[in-house]
């Protein structure tokens, strides 16, 4: 097996203008490399073998996390290492903090950035379902200019985005975390820092015991982030009973379609989304 | 297609230019053109650990970016720790604790070792066996190695209260 890619011409643009140019100009045969933790691999396996590597890893535009109003914006170039030791992620973008230990291992999250998680969109992975579980926006940039794409209408398939050939993504924006809000997150996986089985994120707002909106968004059980819309449905304007949470965890069975492979029989995956969700749903109690 | 590239970069304190193929992997390069081969090839695909350097001081897998990347960079390898006698309390526990058989994997294990260790604090086994998550060891089963690290972990917070007491 040839663990060597393919050869490449290289790029290293400062800007992002320069970027998206070099792109152009390539013939639209190019890739963007930014952390590399998943692409290089690709790259070894030749199951990528663009003729140019646009290196946009020292572009300012594409770095830096502030608060914008009622907004936390996350430089694409973040890496997951930041993730886990910002504190304004910690604070205003909870689920991208707690899920970062679980994102591969250390030597990995010191390399691998949020951003190009985001934009490979593998369906296990813990930053996607996160950045749709919080309702975040995409920035997206092309030659024209740039827009903001909703993460519900970010994920269309496997590994495919919203993102067009050639466009980068510049930077997350996340809704800062309010008062009425409690989240959690976990996953069930064979050991920490392997892909999870399955993984779950929820985001929601109590009124008192009540619960007024509710994110609640599976990874690993599909070809993208999957909210569980109809569980949503049975926790909305409840307490988290006993009975309610019996209610959500049944619903999984008919809005969760989880793969059926080798090591995980579908109806194993789907049985750990439940217990998945028991606990987090336990853990929004214990929150208040 | 494929011009080589001049790069220039710190290793192991040294400043290094060298023209590089863009395909060429940090591991190789390192390797091959440098011939610091105690970065060890394992896997080849970020899963294995053996090929670990620090880079602009901290851990990456070298096997898992292209060298040109790597351009204006500080990168260390296990040569250069061993040199600094950074890892020398390290290395002496992994010898005391046989943490080591075959000894493929063990720069990779130092360096996760050194990082950690950077950090204050004992770590707790839990804590080891987290940082470790990423390194693979065939022969030693793993409890030496974690072993061999809590051990240099107590000494250092021991021999930093005694400096503390002596200079107080």
């Amino acid at each position: 097996m040839p663990l060597k890619a393919r050869a490449f011409s290289y790029a290293r643009p400062t800007t992002m203008v320069e970027a998206l140019e070099t792109f152009a100009a390539s013939g639209e045969d190019a890739s963007y490399i930014a952390g590399g933790q998943s692409l290089v691999p690709a790259l070894a396996l030749r199951l990528q073998a663009p003729q140019t590597l646009i290196d946009i890893a020292h572009i300012d535009e594409l770095r830096g996390i502030e608060l914008q109003g009622d907004w936390l914006r996350i430089g694409a170039l973040t890496r997951h290492c930041e993730a886990l030791s910002d504190p304004l992620i910690a604070r205003h973008a909870p689920l991208f903090h707690e899920a970062a230990p679980h994102v591969a291992h250390p030597a990995i999250r010191n390399k691998g950035t949020l951003g190009g998680s985001i934009a490979l969109a593998d369906p296990a992975s813990e930053f996607p379902a996160m950045a749709l579980a919080m309702g975040a926006e995409l920035e997206i940039a092309n030659r024209n200019g740039t827009r903001r794409v909703p993460a519900d209408d970010f994920f269309h398939d496997l590994f495919q985005t919203a993102i067009e050939p050639g466009e980068l993504l510049v930077a997350v924006h996340v809704p800062i975390v309010r008062a009425r809000q409690r989240w959690a997150f976990d996953e069930l996986a064979r050991r920490r820092g392997d892909y999870a089985i399955v993984g779950a994120g929820i985001l929601a707002d109590f009124n008192g015991d009540l619960v007024e909106q509710i994110r609640l968004v599976f990874f690993a059980v599909g070809n993208t982030p999957v909210r569980a819309k109809a569980a949503e449905q049975a926790l909305l304007g409840r307490r988290l009973d006993r009975d309610t949470v019996l209610a959500a965890q049944a619903a999984l069975v008919d809005e969760l379609a989880p793969p059926d492979d080798e090591h995980t029989p579908a109806s194993m995956r789907l049985h750990l989304a439940r217990v998945l969700l028991g606990r987090l749903l336990g853990r929004l109690s214990e929150a208040a | 297609m494929s011009t080589p590239v001049n790069i220039s970069l710190t290793v192991n304190g040294e400043m290094v230019s060298r023209n590089v193929t863009p395909r060429e992997t940090l591991a190789d390069f390192l390797r091959i053109s440098l011939e610091l081969t105690g970065t060890h090839m394992g896997c080849e695909m970020g899963v294995c650990g053996a090929c670990l350097v620090l880079l602009d001081g901290q851990v990456v897998h070298s096997c898992l970016m292209f060298a040109v990347q790597a351009g204006g960079s500080v990168v260390e390898t296990i040569e250069g720790l061993t040199e600094r006698a950074v890892i020398a309390d390290i290395q002496d526990a992994f010898h005391q604790r046989n943490a080591l058989q075959c000894g493929f994997c063990t720069p990779g294990m130092l360096m996760t070792a050194y990082a950690l260790l950077s950090r204050p604090g004992i770590p707790s086994r839990d804590d080891i066996r987290d940082a470790l998550s990423g390194n693979y060891c065939r022969c030693t089963g793993y409890e030496s190695i974690v072993d061999a690290i809590e051990t240099v972990a107590r000494r250092r917070v021991l021999a930093g209260r005694q400096l503390e007491e002596a200079g107080a």
